[in-house]
């Protein structure tokens, strides 16, 4: 029987096996942040306790950074968690991106950017959607603060093996039908729980075909799922990718890094737990109606009703959600007015996703009554959509040009959606209250969002393909 | 942590399916540095109205389950984030113990790892829990050796753990401590590791 790759990097990582006990498994990257770790490191220094590793420790600030005047944190809370990550930084030798660093940037954009992802790699962050890294085809997953804290101590942390579940995503996807579509037609289609006790591995054509920033967006969203892990067997395009990045291996030893990590790869027989197969061909544009992840539907939809569930505490989710969003059953998702946009966070923030957007918004305006916001994922994303002049679409289109940070992904900083007002998001959660009090989020793609800033509601940017191709 | 084996306490139930650590604790009383003193935050959105005064409604505010120290609530509790937080709030509320038919996977870990017990009973048992909360104010009875939840009036329960979890528990146990012994077999690792490469 072969092995899936989910078994290689498992097998590879085992420190210690006992009976009855979860496995001591050993980590390669200890992702950190301002808002998980203090706790972490207060605790270590409570019982004299060093950083085990610091080379393999990596921390930046992102989720209460500023997007304007970075240096001017007026939240004093806020404020005392960024000098704590400083602090905590200098004294335990962990290497940081801090607020002045070319490479600042959300956790999950500059770790694959920097080349610190790497296929095979183990790799946590206390934080869930550390399962965007998976996407190199690591084993990639968030922790609480008391993993945080064993992990700077020991390096390792007890963990189960969980279940494989292989999602296999075939067929061709429509022009307009993006990543971020095909991850929420996912949930759409299997709902919030189907991942749970799992990590996925995406596989299929319309995955092999996709560039490595599509594929993070994809592993990213495995958590929505409740799966604590999605990943995705390493190929060409992992390796292309990694190469010359900062903490890639170098130019000398690379080839013997490319050799190593092709053999992670799944085996053709390999075995799971679970299959769920989907048909690219079905998918269309996403958009998020209710207050979680998987309320979503076809942009040319409507709002489910009542009558489309048969469970009461389905129903009940529905009324709920509805509630919430100040929306009826039945609603055409087109005609949902919108007067927020924010293209953003660790699922769509990275260089491609902000050239998608700006193809659709060049030459045109933000509709009248829409506040927009574009926030690279990191000040290097920042940088490279400026040098290709981006930025100058997006103004001239009457979108705010930020620094790079969360933002409005969960509104920590300033960045917030009034309450009872409805936002066009490219980030991962549509919770209650996710991007403020009273806050409507509604999750799409970044052609979406770009489209729904330039209408003031939801369009379908298949038909703005098909008008460019008359 | 220190360690339980039983104990006896006051239930609230929480009839709702699906409560997110959003819920569990808003993002904006994340910025704090300390562990403690996130009990006042506790379902802040649901416990107080918009002018800061309390949700009578709330179940959580009602006189009767005022010093509760067991929630009850429906399927997939503590969903979402991996804010460690939402148990730091639960544990500072005064909570020892959440029943639910299922959890989320990192807020169960999170759970254990802060000496909170995470029960999963049948979808049926907690439904008698949740109908028998909406009546009046009960007490239960959790005995971690046993792994049974029971009450005076005959409700009786057993529930799953793993014996390393229940072992830690029940002795109140740092897994830190745990593993450090293990430092010989974590630098052979490192050792061999360094030779691979
Ligand atoms: S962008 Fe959003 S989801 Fe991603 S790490 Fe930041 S807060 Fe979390």
């Amino acid at each position: 029987m072969g092995k899936s790759i989910v078994d290689k990097i498992w097998e590879d990582h085992v420190v210690h096996k006992e009976e009855g006990k979860p496995d001591l498994l050993y980590i390669d990257l200890h992702l950190v942040h301002e808002v998980t770790s203090p706790q972490a490191f207060s605790g270590l220094r409570m019982k004299n306790r060093k950083v085990r590793r610091p080379d393999k420790t990596f921390a930046t600030m992102d989720h209460n950074v500023p997007t304007i005047n970075r240096h001017q944190v007026t939240d004093t809370v806020a404020l005392n968690q960024m000098t704590t990550l400083e602090k905590n930084c200098a004294e335990f030798g962990v290497p940081l991106a801090g607020i002045d660093s070319p490479d600042q940037g959300i956790v999950h954009v500059i770790g694959p950017e920097l080349g610190l992802t790497q296929p095979g790699k183990t790799i946590v962050c206390g934080d869930s959607h550390t399962s965007t890294h998976g996407a190199f085809g690591a084993l990639a997953f968030g922790i609480g603060t008391s993993e945080v804290e064993h992990v700077l101590a020991t390096q390792t942390l007890w963990q189960s093996k969980p279940q494989t579940l292989k999602l296999e995503i075939n067929g061709k996807l429509a022009q307009g039908v993006t990543a971020k579509d095909v991850i929420l037609y996912v949930l759409a289609k299997h709902g919030i729980k189907f991942g749970t006790g799992y990590v996925i591995e995406y596989c299929g054509d319309v995955i092999r075909d996709m560039s490595m920033e599509e594929r993070m967006t994809i592993c990213n969203m495995s958590i929505e799922g409740g799966a604590r892990a999605g990943l995705v067997s390493p190929d060409e395009t992992t390796i292309s990718y990694i190469k010359g990045r900062k903490y890639a291996p170098s130019a000398e030893q690379f080839e013997v890094y490319a050799e190593k990590w092709k053999n992670y790869a799944s085996d053709e027989d390999a075995e799971y737990d679970k299959i769920i197969e989907i048909d690219g061909n079905d998918i269309a544009p996403m958009v998020s109606w209710g207050t979680n992840p998987a309320m979503t539907a076809k942009v040319d939809a409507q709002i489910p009703t009542t009558d489309d569930y048969k469970t009461e505490i389905e129903k009940d989710s529905l009324k709920r959600a509805l509630a919430y969003m100040g929306l009826e059953e039945g609603q055409r998702i087109e005609d949902i007015q919108i007067q927020h946009v924010f293209i953003g966070s660790c699922t769509n923030s990275r260089i491609e996703d902000i050239r998608s957007a700006a193809e659709v918004v060049k030459g045109k305006k933000v509709h009248p009554g829409v506040r927009a916001l574009v926030v690279p994922g990191s000040q290097h994303v920042k940088k490279a959509a400026e040098e290709e002049g981006l930025d100058k679409i997006f103004v001239e289109a009457g979108f705010e040009w930020r620094d790079a940070g969360c933002s409005m992904c969960l509104s920590m900083n300033a960045d917030v959606v009034p309450s009872g007002e409805h936002c066009a998001s490219t980030s991962n959660r549509n919770f209650e209250g996710r991007q403020g009090s009273g806050a409507r989020t509604h999750l799409v793609s970044p052609e979406m969002a770009a489209a729904a800033a330039l209408n003031g509601h939801f369009v379908d940017v298949r038909k703005l393909f098909t008008v460019e191709t008359v | 942590m220190s360690g339980f084996k039983e104990f006896e306490g006051k239930a609230v139930a929480l009839d709702r399916a699906n409560v997110d650590t959003d819920q569990i604790i808003p993002k904006q009383f994340l910025k704090r540095i300390e562990k403690t003193g996130f009990g006042k935050y506790l379902f802040y959105d649901w416990r107080y109205n918009a002018d800061g005064q309390p949700n009578e409604e709330f179940e959580l505010n009602k006189p009767e389950n005022a010093g509760a120290s067991i929630l009850v609530a429906n399927e997939n509790f503590g969903c979402g984030s991996s804010r460690e937080h939402a148990p730091w709030a639960l544990l500072d509320y005064g909570f020892k113990v959440v029943i639910a038919p299922s959890f989320a996977d990192i807020f169960k870990q999170n759970c254990l790892k802060n000496g909170i017990l995470p029960i999963a009973l049948d979808e049926a048992e907690v439904n008698t829990l949740l109908a028998k909360g909406k009546e009046k104010a009960f007490s239960l009875n959790i005995n971690l050796e046993e792994q049974t939840v029971t009450d005076q009036d005959g409700f009786s329960a057993e529930f799953p753990i793993s014996s390393y979890w229940k072992t830690m528990l029940v002795n109140g146990w740092d897994e830190i401590e745990i593993t450090m012994q293990l430092d010989d077999k974590i630098s052979a690792y490192e050792k061999q590791k360094e030779v691979a490469q």
